[in-house]
C-alpha cells in the first residue's frame, strides 16, 4: 500500500475540518457586511454610548435639507442637543435623553459614528479633538410635515403621509406632543401626566377603533365570498335590528337603495352590517391576518399590534358591530396607512422607512436605504375594483370635500365611536391622491374625538394634499 | 495623545499579527528550502515580540499601571526561555508549532490583562508551572515505549475522572465541571480528553476487528454519557467526534462513521425536547435579541461586541468586554474581536488552523500507527474545540461551554493543551528518529522510494516541516 493510500482518509479528516473553519470564517464576514448593523443597533447594546466620548453626535435632517436635530458644541466644550423645530418633530425625531426615542434611538450609531476623511479624524486625535458624526437624511418632508401639524391643530391625534411606490414616510405628526429642547427637564410632569400620553406616538402605538376604515376589510371579505357582488342590493330604512342589537346610520340619515359601491360611498351601516351578518366569520379572520391585523407591522418605530378577534364562535351580533368597525377591533394608523398604501400600490405593500441615507458631515454619502418589497397583499382585480370604490368616496360620498383640486383623491372616512354612553367619536380618513407630475402619496388621519370623519379629518388630509401637489 | 496610540495600535497590531499569520502559511509551500523555512520561524518570533510590546505599551500608557511593565518584562523573559528551550534542546521540534503556541498565549496574557490584571497574573503563574511540568514529555515519548500497552488503565483512569465530578456535580445542581483539591479547581475533563486518546489508539491499534470496536465503542460512549449527564455538553461532542474520526481513519469503514453520525443526531434530537438546557442553548443561537433578559444574554453580548468592534476593533481598552458574561473564559474570542477587530480575529483563526495542520500533518508522517492515530485524536480534539468555542461566540453554532485553547483564563485547559502541544512535538522529534533509522538502514523500502525520488520535492531530512496533503 503506497504512503497516499495510507493516508487518505487522514486527509479527507483534514479537508473536511478546513471546510469548517473555512465556513466559519465566512460567516463571521457575512455576520459583519450583513446581520451585524441590525445587532448593535439593539438598545440592549450599551457599548454605542462609548462612542460619544470621541464623536460630537451627527445632524438629523429633512428630505429637503431643514436640519431637525443637531449638536451645538459651546466654546468650554459642552454639548447641546438642539431642535430648532421644537414640537413639530417632537414624535418623530425623538430626543436623545433619558432613554432615547424616535429617530435618535433608531439612528443613534449613524450619529455617533464618524465616516470623516481619515487623515481628519487622524489629526483630531493628535489635537485630541472629537470627530464629526454622520448626518443622518431622513423621508421626511418639512413642507408636509408642517401641515398637517397645523391642520391637526389643537386636536389630539394622528396624521401620518407614506409614499405608496417606495415605503418613504413623508411626514408623521402625533399629538399631543412635547418640547424635545426641554424633555429633560420637563420630564417627571410629562411622565406623571397618564390622562394624555404625550410619549404615545400614536401614528404608530395609538390603538382606535377603525370605524367605517374598516368597511375597505369588509368589502373585500364579501367580494371574496360573493364572486356576483355586483347583484348586492339592499334597502337601507336607517337602521337594522339584530335581537337587542340596533345599528344607524350616521346622522340617522336614510340611504335607500344601495348596492355595494353606494354602500361603500355612503358608509352606509346598515347595508354594512347586513353584509357581515351573513360572511364567514373563520376566512374573514384570516384575510385581516394576512393584512396584518394581531401581527407584527414592518415599522422600526416601537408600535402595536392591531387586533380583530371575530371567530368561528362569534354572534350574528358581534359580526355587526365588526363589519363596521365598531365591535372589538381596534387598529393603529400606521396600520391603516399601511394598507390604504398597498391598495394605491396595486397591492403591493413595500415597507415603511423613515432613513433615507446616512453620509459624513461633508455630505458625502455613507449608507443608502433602498425600498423594499414586503409582498403583495391583494390581487390586482381587488385593488382594482377598492381604487374605484375610494374614488367613488370623494367623487360622490363622505370625502366629496377632496375633489376638484389639481389632484385625483380616493379614499374612506370614519367616524369611530368609542364610547358605551356617549356619542363620542374619532374621526378618521384614510386615502390617496395623485397626479401626473408628482405621483402618488397616502395619508391617514385620525382626529381623537373629533366626531365626524368627513367634516374634521377630511380637511386634515386635504390640507396635506394640497401642500404637496400645489409646491 | 493616549486616544491616537490606542487607534494607531489597532492597524500596526493588525498588520503584524497579519504577517505573522501569513508566515505560518508561505512557511509550508513545497518549495521553501529548510533554510528560508528557519528564516520565516524567526521572523515569527520578531513579529510575536513586536506584537505582544505593542500591546502592553498601549495598556500601560491607558492605565499608567506601573505593575505592567514588570508583568510585561517577565512575560518576556518567559517566552524567551521557552523559545530558546524548544529551539535548542528540542532541536528536531516543529518550530511553527512552538511559535503558534506562543503566540496564542501571548494573547491570552494581553486580553487577559486588559480584563483583569490579577487574573492575567495567575494565568502566567500557571503557565510558568505547566510549560515546565510539559517541557519534559516530549523526552519522555521519545524514551518510553510501552504507553501503548496501557489501553485499559486510560480508559478506566478516564471513567473515574469524569464520575467523581459527574456525582459530586449532581451533588451541587449545577452543572459543575470541576473538583476543588487543596483550593485548587481543576477540571478533570480536560485531562481525561488526552486520556481518552490514548485510549482509542491504543484499542484501534491492538486491532480494529469488530469485537475489538464494540469494545471500544462502549468505553467510549460511557465517557460521552457521563459528560452528557454532568451538563458538559461541549465536552461531550468533542469526545463524540474525536472517537468518530478516529474509528472512521483506523478502520477505513466509512460505515462506522456515518452510522455514528445518525446516532449522534438522533441522540441531539432526544437531547433536545428531553433536556430544557439544550433547548435554552438553539433558542438563544436562532433569536439572540429575543430572550436577552435571560437565555441569550450571553450570545447577544457576544454579537453586540464583536459587531460594535468591527472589522478593526475598537482599540485596545475602549471596548466593553466586561459586559460579556464569562468573558475571560469561553467568550475571550468575542473581546480579542470587539478591541482587535475581527479582521484580527479572522487570523488568530488561521493561526489556529494553522496549529491543526501541523498536528493532522504529523499524523500522516508518522509510520508507527498507534502515533498515528494519537496525533489524529489530539488534532481532532484541538481543531474542533477551536470550531466550537470560535463557532459558538459568533452565532455560527449554538454556543457550548468551551475554552478557547491556549488563550481563555483556566489553569487545567492551560495545562492539558500545553500537554497535548507537547506530545505533537514529541511524535515530531519521534518522526525525524524514524526516518534516521531508514537512512541508516540505507535501503528504504521499494514502495517509498518512487516517491522520495519525485521531481520538485525536499528530501524528508531535517527538522523541516514539510506538508503533504496526499
Amino acid at each position: 500500500m503506497t504512503k497516499e493510500k495510507k493516508n487518505r482518509e487522514f486527509a479527507l479528516i483534514t479537508y473536511v475540518f478546513l471546510g469548517i473553519f473555512l465556513l466559519m470564517m465566512a460567516y463571521m464576514v457575512y455576520f459583519q457586511v450583513f446581520r451585524s448593523e441590525d445587532i448593535i443597533n439593539s438598545p440592549y447594546n450599551r457599548r454605542q454610548d462609548t462612542f460619544a466620548e470621541h464623536v460630537v453626535r451627527g445632524e438629523i435632517l429633512s428630505a429637503d435639507g431643514q436640519v431637525l436635530a443637531q449638536t451645538i458644541v459651546g466654546e468650554d466644550g459642552s454639548e447641546t442637543r438642539y431642535y430648532p423645530y421644537g414640537d413639530l418633530f417632537a414624535h418623530a425625531v425623538g430626543y436623545d435623553v433619558n432613554g432615547k426615542a424616535g429617530l435618535e434611538n433608531l439612528a443613534n450609531f449613524s450619529l455617533l459614528r464618524s465616516h470623516a476623511f481619515f487623515v481628519e479624524q487622524l489629526i483630531n486625535g493628535i489635537r485630541d479633538e472629537k470627530n464629526p458624526g454622520d448626518n443622518v437624511i431622513t423621508t421626511l418632508n418639512y413642507d408636509l410635515q408642517e401641515a398637517a401639524y397645523n391642520a391637526l391643530g389643537d386636536n389630539d391625534g394622528a396624521v401620518v403621509v407614506l409614499e405608496p411606490s417606495t415605503g418613504k414616510i413623508l411626514a408623521m405628526v402625533s399629538k399631543p406632543d412635547f418640547n424635545p429642547n426641554t424633555i429633560a427637564q420637563d420630564w417627571d410632569s410629562i411622565v406623571n401626566d397618564e390622562e394624555n400620553s404625550v410619549l404615545l406616538n400614536r401614528v404608530t402605538q395609538g390603538l382606535y377603533p377603525p370605524g367605517s376604515t374598516f368597511k375597505i376589510f369588509t368589502t373585500l371579505q364579501y367580494i371574496r365570498e360573493h364572486p356576483d357582488y355586483t347583484d348586492y342590493l339592499y334597502e337601507c330604512t336607517g337602521s337594522i335590528t339584530e335581537e337587542d342589537l340596533e345599528i344607524h346610520c350616521a346622522g340617522h340619515a336614510v340611504h335607500g337603495q344601495q348596492d355595494l359601491i353606494t354602500s361603500f360611498a355612503n358608509s352606509c351601516n346598515t347595508s354594512f352590517a347586513n353584509i357581515g351578518r351573513d360572511l364567514n366569520y373563520d376566512s374573514f379572520a384570516k384575510l385581516c391576518s394576512s393584512l396584518l391585523f394581531n401581527t407584527d407591522i414592518p415599522v422600526s418605530y416601537p408600535y402595536s399590534k392591531s387586533s380583530f378577534v371575530l371567530n368561528g364562535d362569534s354572534s350574528r351580533k358581534d359580526a355587526m358591530q365588526t363589519a363596521i368597525g365598531q365591535g372589538q377591533t381596534l387598529m393603529t394608523p400606521m396600520h391603516l396607512a399601511l394598507i390604504t398604501s398597498a391598495i394605491a400600490n396595486d397591492g403591493e405593500l413595500m415597507n415603511p422607512y423613515i432613513i433615507d441615507h446616512t453620509e459624513n458631515y461633508k455630505g458625502i454619502s455613507v449608507k443608502n436605504y433602498k425600498p423594499s418589497s414586503y409582498g403583495t397583499l391583494l390581487s390586482q382585480s381587488e385593488t382594482a375594483l377598492l381604487q374605484e370604490f375610494m374614488a367613488r368616496v370623494v367623487t360622490d360620498g363622505t370625502a366629496s370635500a377632496l375633489s376638484g383640486g389639481n389632484y385625483t383623491a380616493a379614499g374612506k372616512t370614519g367616524t369611530a365611536e368609542y364610547s358605551d354612553t356617549t356619542d363620542a367619536a374619532h374621526a378618521w380618513f384614510t386615502g390617496y391622491a395623485e397626479n401626473e407630475e408628482l405621483g402618488q402619496i397616502a395619508v391617514t388621519v385620525i382626529v381623537e374625538g373629533g366626531g365626524s370623519g368627513s367634516r374634521v379629518a377630511v380637511p386634515v388630509a386635504k390640507a396635506v394634499f394640497d401642500t404637496y401637489f400645489n409646491k | 495623545m493616549v486616544h491616537l496610540i490606542t487607534e494607531l495600535s489597532k492597524y500596526t497590531m493588525l498588520i503584524l499579527f497579519a504577517l505573522y499569520t501569513y508566515q505560518c502559511f508561505s512557511a509550508l509551500k513545497r518549495n521553501v528550502s529548510h533554510k528560508k523555512q528557519n528564516r520565516k520561524y524567526r521572523r515569527q518570533i520578531f513579529y510575536l515580540f513586536l506584537i505582544h510590546l505593542n500591546a502592553y505599551a498601549v495598556l500601560y500608557f491607558s492605565t499608567e499601571n506601573r505593575n505592567m511593565l514588570f508583568f510585561y518584562l517577565a512575560q518576556v523573559v518567559f517566552f524567551v526561555v521557552v523559545l530558546t528551550l524548544y529551539y535548542n534542546v528540542y532541536g528536531k521540534c516543529s518550530r511553527l508549532v512552538v511559535n503558534n503556541m506562543c503566540m496564542l498565549m501571548a494573547l491570552g496574557f494581553i486580553m487577559l490583562t486588559r480584563l483583569s490584571f490579577d487574573a492575567a497574573v495567575r494565568q502566567f503563574q500557571l503557565a510558568v508551572v505547566s510549560m515546565a511540568i510539559t517541557m519534559l514529555i516530549p523526552l519522555i515519548i521519545c524514551r518510553v515505549r510501552m504507553f501503548r500497552k496501557m489501553t485499559w488503565l486510560y480508559g478506566g483512569l478516564g471513567i473515574l475522572g469524569l464520575g467523581v465530578v459527574a456525582v459530586l456535580g449532581s451533588v451541587t445542581k449545577g452543572a459543575n465541571l470541576s473538583i476543588e483539591i487543596a483550593g485548587i479547581a481543576i477540571q478533570p475533563s480536560e485531562f481525561v480528553k488526552i486520556l481518552f486518546v490514548f485510549f482509542v489508539a491504543g484499542m484501534l491499534y491492538q486491532s480494529t476487528s469488530f469485537l475489538q470496536v464494540v469494545k471500544a465503542t462502549i468505553l467510549a460512549a460511557a465517557h460521552v454519557l457521563i459528560l452528557v449527564l454532568s451538563r458538559d455538553l461541549g465536552g461531550a461532542l468533542i469526545f463524540f467526534v474525536a472517537y468518530l474520526v478516529m474509528l472512521f481513519v483506523a478502520t477505513r469503514k466509512p460505515v462506522y462513521f456515518f452510522s455514528g453520525l445518525a446516532a449522534g443526531c438522533l441522540a441531539s434530537v432526544v437531547a433536545y425536547h428531553l433536556f430544557n438546557h439544550v433547548r435554552v442553548r438553539v433558542l438563544a443561537w436562532q433569536d439572540p435579541l429575543g430572550y436577552y433578559e435571560q437565555e441569550s444574554n450571553q450570545i447577544a453580548n457576544s454579537l453586540f461586541a464583536i459587531g460594535t468592534g468591527g472589522w478593526f476593533g475598537m482599540g485596545l481598552n475602549q471596548g466593553m468586554p466586561n459586559r460579556i458574561p464569562e468573558v475571560r473564559k469561553d467568550f475571550i474570542f468575542s473581546a480579542i474581536s470587539e478591541e482587535f477587530g475581527i479582521l484580527f480575529g479572522l487570523c488568530l483563526i488561521l493561526v489556529c488552523v494553522s496549529c491543526f495542520l501541523m498536528f493532522l500533518n504529523i499524523a500522516m508522517q508518522m509510520k508507527d500507527k498507534f502515533y498515528k492515530y494519537v496525533a489524529l485524536g489530539l488534532g481532532t480534539i484541538y481543531g474542533f474545540q477551536v470550531i466550537l468555542s470560535i463557532g459558538g461566540k459568533i452565532k455560527f453554532i449554538p454556543s457550548t461551554g468551551v475554552t478557547l485553547p491556549l488563550v481563555s483564563y483556566g489553569g487545567s485547559s492551560l495545562l492539558s493543551t500545553l500537554a497535548i502541544f507537547a506530545i505533537i512535538q514529541g511524535l515530531y522529534i519521534l518522526r525525524q528518529q524514524e526516518g534516521g533509522e531508514r537512512d541508516e538502514k540505507g535501503k528504504p523500502t521499494a514502495r517509498t522510494k518512487p516517491k522520495a525520488a519525485a521531481p520538485g520535492k525536499p528530501k524528508n531530512g531535517g527538522e523541516q516541516d514539510v506538508i503533504r496533503f496526499d
